[in-house]
């Protein structure tokens, strides 16, 4: 858990993790490629891992957010894991329905219900 | 350059880099605040900068910092006014598959071009395809627009 990035802030709650994107705009090279580098190895370090990824500062994201996302879940997916969002504000929320992909993700209104049905 | 208590028409011909395009759209974000434009607004044309911008470093100009993008904006209390050229051969936008597509769902890119004719009121190219014109009025519905889907 050495290179995780500083814009992301960590919880673990038993065995779920929680991981707050702390940056209002989500819009950097920099700050994917950082996110990026933060959450892949942790997934990859954490087979099953049961992550929610709470949204509750973002205020700003462009759609290569929307592709780490993507990303993120096939790992996640990959090693049998769990992915959920949490805590997206409505103009955010917007974006995922334009894109549909509120379809394919989990998400939740807050923390405590991504929690519902987890191994704790 | 034009500017006037209401009216705000600029030109500008800028490095294709992030740092540089940051600045434009920062600029333009702010005069569309002292506009009184409201957040929604703002979100709608910041969205769809960033998108347009994106599209022009990468996809135009190949992430070439050598070479240039021209903008080009117009600001008046009833709408925004943008038009963001690079130096690329060009693309066909409707040629773009659409990402709300069972098959295209997953891909991790290809929602830019989606997300800017949501949010403007007016997408429009050049025949070339390396120049978007966009417009977006102050008095428009709240809401996105939905795009009709196209799925083959």
């Amino acid at each position: 858990m050495d290179n995780i990035h500083p814009n992301l802030s960590l919880e673990f709650r038993g065995q779920v993790v929680i991981a707050t994107l702390t940056d209002e705009k989500i819009l950097d090279e920099d700050q994917l490629q950082g996110l990026e580098g933060s959450f892949l190895p942790l997934i990859e370090q954490t087979p099953g891992i049961q992550l929610i990824i709470n949204f509750q500062n973002v205020k700003f994201l462009t759609s290569s957010v929307l592709g780490l996302l993507i990303r993120i879940s096939k790992k996640v997916y990959e090693t049998e894991g769990t992915l959920r969002l949490c805590c997206i504000g409505p103009k955010i929320l917007e974006v995922f329905r334009i894109t549909r992909l509120d379809k394919i993700f989990d998400i939740n209104a807050s923390v405590d219900d991504a929690m519902i049905g987890l191994k704790k | 350059m034009a500017e006037s208590k209401n009216i705000l028409h600029k030109s500008w011909k800028v490095r294709s880099t992030e740092q540089e395009v940051k600045k434009l759209a920062c600029e333009m974000l702010e005069t569309l605040r002292t506009h009184d434009f409201d957040e929604d607004m703002i979100f709608a044309v910041h969205l769809s900068l960033e998108e347009a911008f994106v599209n022009a470093i990468k996809h135009g100009n190949h992430e070439d910092p050598q070479k240039s993008i021209k903008v080009e904006c117009l600001i008046t209390p009833d709408k925004f006014d943008v038009s963001i050229a690079d130096e690329g051969f060009g693309f066909d936008p409707s040629g773009v598959p659409d990402p709300r597509c069972n098959s295209n769902l997953y891909k991790c890119t290809g929602r830019g071009v989606l997300l800017i004719q949501s949010y403007m009121d007016l997408v429009e190219y050049n025949s070339r395809g390396n120049c978007i014109h966009m417009v977006k009025y102050r008095n428009t519905a709240p809401n996105p627009a939905e795009p009709e889907q196209k799925c083959v």
